[in-house]
């Protein structure tokens, strides 16, 4: 109790507890708030905003009402997840066309993804972006997120999600980097060729159990260097490197003449 | 140019190009020149520089006893606790340690060698391996004796019977041991799984039932037989999971093109065998926008769409489809077990 | 049993007085240790780096045992179902695992020094196999594979085989989802077989994959059975190496009648004992920093998850890439309802079998076309055989061909490629890359040779230009001494082989001609495209002449006369 009292005049105390109360905020808020279809928290302006966003940006590819077109997907009810995980993560709007849409910095600010999400699940009811509640890492059981990425992810991502090939150039991305928010909604949405997780097939707290797992990937790997996380073929490619080619410089200097 | 005795014996001495017409008489080899006259060493002539090399020699041992020391006060001072970080640090000092005393003697023990030792090149002579014909002779008579005392040619009744002995005695560890060594050798067990008429389909690993309406379109499910928890961690599970792990996938009834089996699917939910027809890895990589399913061990790539047939790839089979339906309740069930032996080909396979 | 006697009548020797003495006299009286030290002390040992690659081997394998030791300690080769209780690794608290697992987990994450020793064991695995190979390059080139050492050739080549086994069972060992994939491949692969395929499943698996008796048994072959053998092999390598006495490069004073080098007591002894510390030092910096097989990545095994980049070890990778490149269609056949994958067994027994073979056949056929019969101690120069260095260069890129199209995935991923042109693209180069190795080398080798005739001939090129009073321009050439010399004239370029006519002067045809004939073809391949050492005439002539072709009959010694065989020769260019 003294350390504690000790702690409440503490200079960060107010920032704590602030973050506290907002936490808390948001619990209470994913808890009660409706999930899916978030087309009626967002605001007519948002839409608007949107729109105009969509059509400027989107409109080319998509279709002016985003019907799609041919090898172009319809956005109609792909929900705010989608367009969130498409936008935030960078792979859209596409710089070219390839096998697969690629992440890059993100050319859209929070605010203009909103309302581009906002307008997109205007047009039809979708999964809504996950709160941060949702894809908290710390509320997430590891043990039970490896035995559900083993099984579900890590035959495209690798067993640490390191990444891997697809058919055809596409490929699987590492998932060093992705945020939590981006992971659950990949799951929820299927972007491209990786497959829909709904929520009977993998329920919210299993994702947010995968999601610990992934951050918990990222302190690498016990043994030292993780090599790229990328198995046998990178561990032989080092071994050789490093392991012969330093044992074989010690061999070119036992045989050399001393001078 | 040293005249030794080195000249090279035993090679042939045939000169093979064109023979030259030549007013000078030459040898028509060159001659061996002998050894490269000896150098000296900075150290062999420079007695400071002896003593300098000494010193670092000795330098180089203190620094292995170092290291050693290392090791003993990492493995004191910084256990592994169990987090990543500190087993990663503790492995790190451990090793750092022993790679110190370990290097430290090697390189110095190198040094010293290659330094403070004799370079003087020697030269030893080399006698053909082949015994002289004196020893072969002996050995041979040797032989020849010794078989003629033991008498195995003339008794031609004891050599019958000292070969059959031993040619069949291994066959007493043999005989048991290949009895038992296969389980009970049973191998048309490769043609059935677990699947069967009104088995329900589960999730692996959580073992949650599926109900048509969980699977969306594009929706991928990893899917075991609905069997007890207890069962579950048994190895009787792993050998029938082994067989029975099947892929689940919703496609929009109109994109199927083909399938193996009249009505095998569901409104556009439809199972296959995860093992690959190839060496049998678990073929799990599904791009739902092309419908292709991939094997990450060797490329094999199946069509979903028209009955898993071979697109790419190694393996020469489609995947066995799993026939299924519904239940009452709702449920994803099997319709049978699979028409076909699941998983890699093998000769009685279609017997 | 006299001559015994008779030595306790002799006058009894000097007796020891240091305590070295007294334990040397007391061993010696038991055992005649002088005589081995007598032959081995100063035995001499030629000095080359490349006889070290060897010794990494050797070591490495001392390293394994040292470290595998360890492990045995903790380690248990069961495949009893357990729950982890563990709390680290995070991942696998609670998971249901083989006792295998667990207690590879616990070795990991609560032994301490257990996860080096257990980094360090894989990574000595690594480089014990990366060793062989170049090893095996190094005699392979120089030829140190030809009489007498074609027997230690077979040798070295089963302990390579047995060196695949060693890393293949104990990379199954963990019972972890990675290497329980390998076992299945290695299932499918052992059920292709014709006739006996299922049965030597059951056989292995003791029933259904993956049973419950795979592990320990795994076990026994791993820590008993390979190493045993390897030990005994290793023993019989190292006594042939030292009764054929150790090949020398070729250098001046270096013949096949003598061995040229070092005494083994003091600085062979020093140099093997500081390499072996080196190599241990090295693979413990290995082991310390750089992660190998963290098994609690990929899970305990379960049939159902796979892992991209599912992968085996380096030196198995060549297998993988060939059953990654086989096409599947129309290559599984059915004959009298049994069916025979061919997609299966040719990139899994064929090839690695066309593989295998050549490297065990080699040396006997290199002898026969060859047609010598004589004892070779002082190595090749690659150059100098060419086809010989042609073949083997095709060999590598076969295998690393091979082991790329084993990685293809990773390739993709990381050149943003489309795994399927690159195997495509592998499809064609296994097929194209040898033949077109093996011809670059071939020509790389003559090229190299005709290079030697030139510098022999003509010197080296000094860069200085003088001109004559007449107004020629000649660069000075300055004449290669005669150690340089030797190491370029030195060697014996075969030629096909000769054979009996077909039949003999009564017209009476030979028997064996047809197999005489098959010989001298493929002689023909290895010896009809050669150049032939400079010989001291033609050396005589490009000098007496003057003139920049070395072709030139030397018809004309008199022109450049006073310019000898001496320094300071000059050549027109």
């Amino acid at each position: 109790m003294k350390a504690l009292a000790a702690r409440r005049h503490h200079r960060f105390a107010p920032a704590v507890l602030l973050l506290l109360a907002l936490l808390v905020t948001g619990g209470v808020y994913a808890a009660l708030a409706p999930s899916p279809a978030s087309a009626d928290t967002a605001s007519t302006a948002d839409i608007e905003t949107g729109k105009k966003l969509f059509q400027a940006n989107c409109a080319t590819c998509h279709g002016a009402n985003a019907e799609g077109s041919p090898g172009v997907p319809s956005l109609v009810g792909v929900g705010a997840a989608a367009v969130d995980f498409q936008v935030s993560s960078g792979r859209m709007p596409m710089q070219m066309s390839g096998p697969q849409a690629i992440s890059k910095p993100r050319q859209m600010d929070e605010e203009q993804t909103a309302a581009l999400a906002a307008y997109v699940s205007s047009l039809g009811a979708g999964p809504a972006i996950p709160t941060d509640a949702q894809v908290d890492p710390a509320d997430g059981d590891i043990a039970n997120g490896m035995a559900l990425f083993r099984t579900n992810c890590a035959m495209c991502h690798n067993a640490v999600g390191a990444g891997g090939a697809l058919s055809e150039g596409k490929f699987a991305p590492a998932l060093w980097e992705t945020t939590p928010r981006n992971i659950y909604q990949a799951m929820l949405t299927g972007p491209q060729s990786m497959p829909v997780f709904n929520d009977a097939n993998v329920t919210p707290e299993e994702k947010q159990d995968i999601i610990a797992f992934l951050v918990d990937q990222r302190e690498g790997s016990a043994g030292g260097n993780a090599l790229g996380g990328l198995g046998p073929v990178s561990e032989g490619l080092w071994g050789w490197a490093v392991g012969m080619g330093v044992l074989i410089g010690a061999a070119v200097w036992i045989g050399a003449k001393s001078s | 140019m040293s005249e030794n005795k080195n000249t090279p014996a035993g090679t042939s001495h045939e000169v093979t190009a064109t023979e030259r017409n030549t007013d000078v008489v030459h040898a028509e080899r060159f001659t061996d020149p002998g050894l490269h006259p000896h150098k000296l060493r900075l150290a062999d002539t420079d007695p400071q520089a002896a003593k300098r090399t000494e010193r670092i020699v000795t330098l180089l041992f203190v620094l292995s006893v170092l290291g050693t020391i290392g090791t003993l006060v990492a493995y004191v001072a910084v256990p592994p606790e169990g987090p990543t970080s500190s087993v990663r640090l503790s492995t790190l000092l451990l090793g750092l340690g022993l790679a110190v005393s370990l290097l430290g003697i090697g390189i110095a023990g190198i040094h010293w060698a290659k330094t403070l030792m004799s370079d003087h090149e020697m030269v030893q002579e080399r006698h053909p391996m082949r015994s002289s014909d004196e020893t072969r002779d002996g050995a041979v008579a040797d032989l020849n004796v010794g078989i003629a005392e033991s008498g195995i040619g003339r008794r031609g009744l004891l050599k019958g019977a000292f070969i059959s002995a031993l040619a069949l005695f291994p066959l007493t560890i043999a005989v048991p041991l290949i009895g038992s060594v296969g389980g009970d050798w049973n191998i048309s067990k490769f043609k059935h799984t677990l699947w069967k008429t009104g088995m329900r389909l589960a999730i692996d690993p959580s073992g949650r039932l599926i109900k048509a309406a969980d699977v969306t379109v594009g929706s991928v499910f990893h899917v075991i037989p609905d069997v007890t928890q207890e069962y579950r961690e048994s190895h009787e599970w792993i050998t029938e999971k082994s067989k029975a792990v099947v892929l689940l996938v919703r496609l929009k009834p109109e994109d199927i093109t083909s399938e193996q089996g009249e009505g095998w699917s569901y409104d556009g939910i439809i199972a296959f065998s995860k093992i690959c027809t190839h060496v049998g890895c678990p073929v799990a990589l599904y791009e739902q926008q092309t419908h292709h399913l991939l094997c990450p061990c060797h490329q094999s790539t199946f069509d979903v769409a028209n009955g898993a047939k071979v697109v790419f790839g190694p393996a020469n089979r489609p995947l066995p489809q799993l026939p299924i339906t519904v239940d009452d309740e709702g449920y994803l069930v099997a319709q049978d077990d699979f028409a076909e032996p699941i998983g890699p080909s093998y000769w009685e396979r279609l017997k | 049993m006299s001559t015994t006697a008779s030595n306790q009548h002799r006058e009894a020797p000097a007796k020891p007085t240091t305590p070295a003495g007294k334990a040397a006299d007391y061993l010696d009286q038991r055992t005649s240790i002088g005589v081995l030290v007598k032959e081995f002390a100063r035995k001499v040992f030629p000095d080359h780096w490349s006889f070290m690659l060897g010794e990494i081997a050797l070591f490495s394998f001392v390293v394994l045992l040292i470290s595998g030791v360890f492990l045995t300690m903790f380690f248990e080769p069961s495949m009893a179902l357990t729950h982890y209780e563990g709390q680290h690794p995070a991942n696998m608290h609670g998971q249901l695992m083989s006792v295998a697992f667990a207690s590879t987990l616990e070795m990991s994450f609560e032994v301490r020094g257990g996860l080096l020793m257990r980094q360090i064991h894989h990574w000595s695995a690594l480089i014990f196999m990366a060793a062989i190979v170049t090893h095996m390059m190094r005699i392979f080139f120089t030829g140190a594979f030809r009489k007498p050492r074609e027997l230690n050739w077979l040798v070295g080549m089963t302990m390579l085989i047995l060196g695949l086994a060693a890393g293949f069972s104990g990379y199954s060992l963990p019972d972890d989802v990675l290497s329980g994939n390998g076992l299945r491949i290695t299932d499918g692969v052992i059920k292709s077989i014709p006739v006996i395929g299922s049965y030597t499943s059951y056989l292995v698996f003791g029933g259904e994959f993956p049973g419950a008796h795979i592990v320990p048994r795994l076990f026994t072959i791993h820590i008993l059975i390979v190493p045993g053998l390897l030990l005994a092999l290793i023993a019989l390598h190292l006594f042939l190496m030292v009764l054929n006495k150790h090949t020398q490069y070729p250098g001046g004073g270096r013949t096949d009648d003598n061995v040229v080098g070092f005494p083994a007591l003091p600085v062979y002894v020093a140099k093997m004992t500081g390499n072996f510390f080196i190599i241990f030092g090295v693979l413990a910096l290995m082991g310390a920093t750089m992660a190998i097989n963290n098994v609690w990545n990929y899970g305990p095994f379960d049939p159902s998850p796979v892992s991209a980049g599912a992968q085996p070890d380096w030196y198995m990778l060549f297998l993988e890439g060939s059953l990654r490149l086989m096409p599947g269609q129309g290559t599984e056949w059915v004959i009298a309802g049994f069916t025979l994958p061919l997609n299966i067994l040719v990139p899994a027994m064929v090839v690695p079998g066309l593989l295998f073979t050549f490297l065990f056949v080699y040396p006997f056929v290199e002898a026969k076309v060859r047609g010598d019969e004589r004892e070779h101690h002082v190595l090749d120069r690659p150059r100098n055989v060419p086809t010989r260095t042609a073949l083997g260069v095709a060999f590598l890129t076969a295998f690393i061909i091979l082991a790329l199209a084993g990685s293809n995935d990773l390739i993709a991923t990381h050149f943003h490629l489309s795994i399927n042109s690159i195997t495509w693209v592998f499809r064609v180069l296994i097929f194209v890359g040898p033949v077109f190795a093996f011809w670059v080398t071939k020509r790389v080798c003559l090229g190299l040779q005709r290079k030697d005739r030139e510098l022999v001939l003509h010197g080296h090129e000094s860069g200085r230009i003088v001109r004559f009073a007449n107004g020629e321009y000649i660069e000075v050439h300055r004449p290669l001494d005669e150690q340089e010399r030797w190491l370029r004239v030195n060697y014996h370029a075969y030629e096909p082989l000769r054979i009996e006519p077909k039949s003999d002067a009564r017209g009476v045809k030979r028997k064996g001609y047809g197999a005489d004939r098959r010989w001298q073809r493929l002689s023909r391949f290895f010896f009809e495209d050669r150049v032939e050492p400079v010989t001291p005439a033609e050396l005589a002539a490009a000098h007496a002449h003057g003139e920049h072709d070395e072709l030139a009959p030397a018809e004309h010694p008199a022109i450049g006369a006073g310019v000898g065989a001496g320094h300071g020769t000059t050549q027109g260019h």
